[in-house]
């Protein structure tokens, strides 16, 4: 063979490269193609051999054919390989098209693995949280008490009138009426300050009971948070601020406190605190009786009797203690009218928060 | 307490036009308003009119058409009432009126009969609490047609300010008091007019009654005068009128009176008919066990024996004829047999004090709460009898006998207490000096001269809430406070330098709350007093602690599960077709002190060395999983995840006996490995226990986990997984997959640990996992046995393990799992 009968035959080997490239219908079909085409058992390859048997002129000239031939058809198999890719891409993406609004009922369900937390734990989590951040400690204590935790160490001895401020069960143990179910936190406080010695600065979130009957405002179980601070030259003036602190941190900067005057028999000076309601912001509504304000909590300095009762000299240590609602937190928050929604454990309403 | 202006401002001269600045500084003493009302307002517009005829409408029986004329020609309303008759006076409403309640008077069409107004009772007037029939004005003098009402009746409008006060404070809980408290924030002059003395009738009281008292501990002081000549007649309107505003009837003069006196000073006092006593004159002593005295209220009670509560002897104070036969119940109410009536023309006041105590504890054991035990209870002022009496006398206005009998024992005298301005700082955190804390207690009839430091205070005796030194001081204190204005006081925000953190007991257990929302759980919270029915349902023996005195019996004992209240849960929500959840709750049971297991013992009220034996307490996760397709696999599956949340470093699962409430066969404790704690139970409630409390079997079965926090969250009982991080090997691991014929009865957990076990010492070190990931039961199996597919991943840390390396592991492990029974599928 000679080197233009080469050439003659490299154009026409490159002709039907080229179409049959061209014709390739999917990548797929392309690579068996350029592999016919330009792989190692092609003509092209066939005719490269070839060029060992010329003479040195006639072989430059057709090796440059050649080469210039398989590269033109290299970028040819390039390009279609792109097209025919994109193509594809194209229509595998149209066959994917989804309705993103076609979701069952059933397929959302089964997604919903997350579970909830009772809106009391979540509120009373938030609460211990923003004590947490302020410097408390979290104590907690039984549910199950006697008559001297709950009542006689708080300086309300038996039958004292201040009494009948907590309506009382008590248990068929020991002698009548002294073993009981704590009616508020407080009897925490007397455990902390009989088994530590101060200073204590801690918040005693639980579970408490009064005998009365259900209703929207009421449950006869109950959750409370209860303060303590015992501290060297702890003043009302203390108290008022970490009232006013906790306000603003937990129910936002334009929610404030205010202390009035209020009776409790294990604090003295006593107060009650009233926040700015939290529905009106402050403007009146009915829920505050058009007064801007709601009450939140009891407060006061520690009863010097009641160090007396746990035997801290309350020449050297002072305190103030604190109490609200858990409860009463999450229902000023979540604006729940009936209380009792929180005991129906309906999943509805459990869902929601 | 409900306390009209009118009245507070026969004390001190209250400005009637700033009603808002006086609700402001009750509130800011603690003297809480509650409610405004605003009375005999909206009068204006009510006027008297003359009936001039009634007519029936066609088709009504119950209201008639009548005709009146209030000066400006006839006017047509329907009224409903029937107690009037044409030329009658009545008080015509007509449209636009607003009532005293906030009622807008509208026209209105009834039974086709047009009404163009409306006539009133008294009570909605707020004129008295009669709603029977219309106000009929004719004996009103001065009531002519077209004058207004309150004009006819000489009415004023008026404030009434219904205030709280607190339990503390009895010489608040008068009209005086409120007046004293008020006048001294606004620093208005306050005065307590003396009463003017009744007519003398001439003779001493002694010549006409006689009193002792035998017990002085139940009643120190009591005070006794008589009026000769009394009318017994409705009170003066106006009397009358205040004692409806605050919240009280009006019955006749005496007991009026003496009512009046109560609300006015705060000092209950009783009459009695002279002539009615068995002898006259009292006679005060201990009941005995077992006597009886029929109450006003015609109940007959049984006095003199002890109560159920601490501390109450059954001591009840009596109040008996000279000759000691039982007329009343001290300090709590009379007796019906010496009550006033129509007739009475002798009375007989008694004005005493008597033990707070005493009171309190009678008044609780009888359920018997009257105006005056509430006051007694808190503690009157022994020395504000004299002008109670003298009060009573003025209202009556009858001659009284000369002299008052008047038996004193230890009545409480006036405090001393010297209150350093440095205790003041302490407690306060402001600087008030000795001058200015004067300043603030002397109008609220305290004394306060000044001492080197300080103050030394008296204190009045109608302040019982003020303690005896040392604790009295912080008792001073408050009132310097409250009268300075909490509000004043400035804040400070404490801070000190230990930190303020959860324990690691309570931070994991908001990890185990967490981990059950990751499974899908919704927290619950399910009754902690319930029905021990419950127990026995759920097989659960033995005693529950038992309230003494619960709302309801099906509330009447403490919980000793969960399991309960959470199918019941499931029930619930299953009737309304959304029971396909998981709930769960942390939450504490109890177990009697008599039962065994934990309870504590700690000290009662009184005396120091008495203890009483408490319930026991634990705090459980319990977690009933009702999703579809859940039943004791979940529950397994959701223990797993748990005790990988937590680290657990070993936890069996051991079927070694039945559990109450939970399904037979479909059961096991969870025990932890080594220190064999019992952890808590898994598997599934019981069909039948399910049940029982409402689950209906259609719905599937129920999972159940239950674990004592108390064990799982401490690392002692419970150990947990080193700290320490694990190191995995970065060249290729291999699998080796094993399928184990085993018999049914040997546990699953047993075979993996025998296939782990084959391998010991640097072998074991190389096996990097091993789970269950098939079973099989079926076709090709022997009877009574399935197929146990184990995957076991092997690595190195320093090389790729050879095929010849694996085979060999896997022998050995096959070869361990022998060990347990199992053979090569």
């Amino acid at each position: 063979m000679t080197g233009r009968d080469l050439s003659g035959e490299v154009a026409q080997l490159e002709r039907e490269a080229a179409d049959a490239l061209v014709a390739a219908r999917s990548t797929g079909e392309l690579e068996e193609v350029q592999s016919a085409v330009l792989g190692r058992r092609s003509p092209l390859a066939r005719a490269h051999r070839v060029l060992a048997g010329l003479d040195p002129d006639e072989r430059r000239a057709a090796g440059k054919a050649l080469h210039e031939a398989r590269t033109r058809l290299e970028t040819l198999a390039a390009e279609r390989a792109k097209a025919l890719a994109a193509a594809e891409r194209a229509a595998m993406l149209e066959r994917d098209r989804l309705d993103l609004t076609e979701v069952t009922e059933s397929e959302v369900r089964s997604a919903l693995r997350r579970g909830r937390l009772h809106l009391v734990d979540q509120t009373r989590r938030e609460l211990e949280d923003v004590f947490v951040a302020m410097g408390f400690t979290v104590a907690e204590g039984p549910e199950a008490e006697t008559d001297w935790y709950n009542f006689e160490a708080l300086n309300i001895p038996p039958a004292h009138p201040a009494r009948s401020m907590w309506d009382t069960f008590y248990l068929e143990l020991g002698q009548p009426e002294t073993v009981l179910l704590r009616t508020h936190t407080s009897p925490v406080q007397i455990h902390l300050m009989e088994e530590r010695p101060p200073p204590i600065h801690a918040v005693i979130p639980g579970r408490c009971y009064r005998r009365e009957t259900p209703d929207a405002r009421h449950l006869p179980v109950f959750h409370q948070i209860e303060g303590l601070v015992v501290d060297r030259g702890i003043t009302f003036a203390d108290l008022a601020g970490t009232i006013e602190t906790f306000t603003t941190a937990y129910f936002g900067a334009d929610i404030h406190s205010r202390l009035r005057p209020g009776y409790f028999p294990f604090t003295e000076p006593s107060a009650e605190v009233e926040v700015t309601c939290t529905i009106c912001r402050g403007k009146g509504c009915r829920t505050c009786s058009w007064t801007g304000w709601v009450e939140l909590a009891g407060c006061g300095m520690v009863d010097p009797a009641v160090f007396e009762a746990v035997g801290i000299d309350s020449e050297e240590w002072s305190g103030f203690a604190f109490g609200l609602g858990i409860d009463r937190c999450a229902q000023m928050r979540h604006v729940i009218a009936d209380m009792r929604a929180m005991v129906e454990n309906d999943v509805r309403f459990l869902r929601q928060f | 307490m409900r306390a009209p202006l009118s009245w507070l401002r026969d004390f001190a001269p209250f400005d009637t036009s700033e009603v808002p600045t006086l609700v402001a500084a009750l509130d800011d003493l603690g003297l809480v308003v509650e409610r405004v009302e605003r009375v005999g307002e909206g009068l204006g517009d009510v006027v008297v009119a003359l009936v001039e005829g009634i007519d029936a409408i066609p088709g009504a029986d119950r209201i008639r058409l009548v005709t009146v004329d209030a000066g400006e020609g006839p006017v047509q309303v329907v009224c409903g009432a029937w107690n009037f008759s044409p030329g009658d006076l009545v008080p015509l409403a007509p449209v636009g009126t607003v009532l005293p309640g906030g009622v807008q008077i509208q026209r209105r069409t009834m039974k086709g009969a047009t009404s163009n107004g409306m006539l009133c009772s008294g009570q909605e007037l707020r004129l008295s609490d009669d709603h029977e029939g219309i106000l009929v004005l004719n004996d009103v003098e001065g009531a002519r047609p077209g004058i207004p009402v309150a004009e006819a009746l000489g009415v004023e409008p008026d404030v009434v300010f219904d205030i709280t006060v607190e339990g503390n404070r009895p010489d608040a809980w008068s009209v005086a008091g409120v007046a004293r408290d008020l006048a001294a924030r606004l620093r208005l002059p306050f005065t307590l007019p003396q009463p003017a003395p009744p007519p003398d009738l001439g003779t001493p009281v002694g010549a006409l009654a006689t009193l002792e008292i035998a017990d002085l501990d139940l009643c120190p002081r009591m005070v006794v005068v008589v009026l000769d000549g009394v009318r017994v007649e409705p009170s003066p309107r106006w009397l009358a009128r205040r004692l409806l505003l605050a919240g009280m009837r009006p019955i006749n003069n005496v007991v009026d009176a003496s009512n009046y006196v109560m609300l006015e000073l705060g000092q209950p006092t009783h009459p009695y008919d002279l002539d009615r006593l068995g002898a006259p004159g009292l006679l005060v002593r201990r009941a005995r066990p077992g006597e009886t005295v029929v109450t006003l209220d015609g109940i007959e009670r049984t006095l003199g024996t002890p109560g159920r509560g601490l501390g109450d002897v059954g001591e009840d104070c009596l109040i008996c004829d000279a000759e000691g036969s039982p007329v009343g119940i001290g300090g709590i109410m009379g007796g019906e047999s010496s009550e006033i009536s129509d007739t009475t023309t002798r009375v007989l006041l008694e004005a005493a004090y008597f033990s707070p105590m005493a009171i309190a504890r009678t008044s609780k054991r009888l359920g018997l709460r009257t105006e005056a035990s509430s006051r007694f209870e808190r503690g009157c002022d022994p020395w504000g009898i004299d002008r109670a009496v003298d009060r009573f006398c003025e209202l009556l206005g009858a001659p009284a006998a000369t002299g008052r009998l008047d038996v004193r024992g230890a009545v409480p005298a006036p405090l001393r207490i010297s209150v350093a301005a440095r205790r003041v700082r302490a407690v306060l955190g402001v600087d008030i000096d000795p001058e200015e804390a004067a300043s603030l207690l002397e109008p609220l009839g305290f004394g306060a001269e000044p001492e080197r430091g300080g103050l030394l205070v008296t204190v009045p005796t109608n302040r019982p809430d003020i303690r005896p030194e040392p604790h009295g001081v912080d008792d001073v204190i408050e009132e310097i406070a409250r009268t300075y204005g909490y509000s004043r006081i400035a804040r400070r925000r404490p801070s000190w330098p230990e930190p303020g953190g959860l324990s690691a007991y309570q931070r994991e257990r908001r990890l185990v709350a967490d981990v059950m929302c990751g499974v899908g759980g919704l927290e619950a919270w399910t009754p902690s007093l319930v029905d021990d029915a419950d127990h026995v349902a759920m097989g659960l023996d033995g005693p529950a602690v038992e309230v003494s005195n619960p709302v309801v019996k099906e509330e009447a004992w403490l919980r000793r599960s969960m399991l309960p209240g959470l199918v019941r849960a499931l029930a619930w929500n299953a009737r309304r077709r959304q029971g396909a959840v998981r709930l769960f709750e942390i939450g504490v049971v109890f177990s009697h002190p008599g039962a065994g297991g934990s309870s504590r013992s700690a000290r009662v009220a009184g005396s120091g060395s008495k203890t009483a034996l408490l319930p026991g307490e634990r705090e459980l996760l319990s977690v009933a999983l009702a999703s579809d397709g859940d039943d004791a696999r979940s529950a397994i599956a959701v223990w797993r995840v748990l005790e990988d949340a937590l680290r657990v470093l070993e936890a069996d699962v051991v079927a070694d006996g039945s559990i109450p409430g939970l399904h037979p066969t479909r059961a096991a404790r969870l025990q932890v490995a080594g220190t064999g704690a019992t952890l808590g139970s898994v598997g599934e409630v019981d069909p039948a226990v399910a049940s029982a409390f409402g689950h209906d079997p259609g719905h599937g079965r129920i999972g159940w986990l239950e674990v004592d926090l108390g064990v799982l969250l401490d690392p002692a009982l419970t150990p947990r997984r080193p700290a320490e991080a694990r190191t995995f090997s970065r060249f290729p691991s291999s699998d080796v997959d094993v399928a184990l014929v085993v018999a049914d009865e040997v546990p699953a957990a047993r075979v993996q640990a025998a296939l782990v076990a084959g391998l010991s010492g640097a072998d074991r070190e190389l096996l990097e996992s091993s789970v269950l990931f098939d079973v099989y039961r079926g076709p090709g199996m022997p009877e009574g046995h399935r197929s146990l597919a184990y995957r076991l991943r092997f690595a190195a840390p320093d090389r790729t393990l050879t095929d010849a390396e694996v085979a060999r592991l896997r022998r050995l492990a096959i070869e361990g799992a022998a060990a347990a029974g199992a053979t090569l599928r």
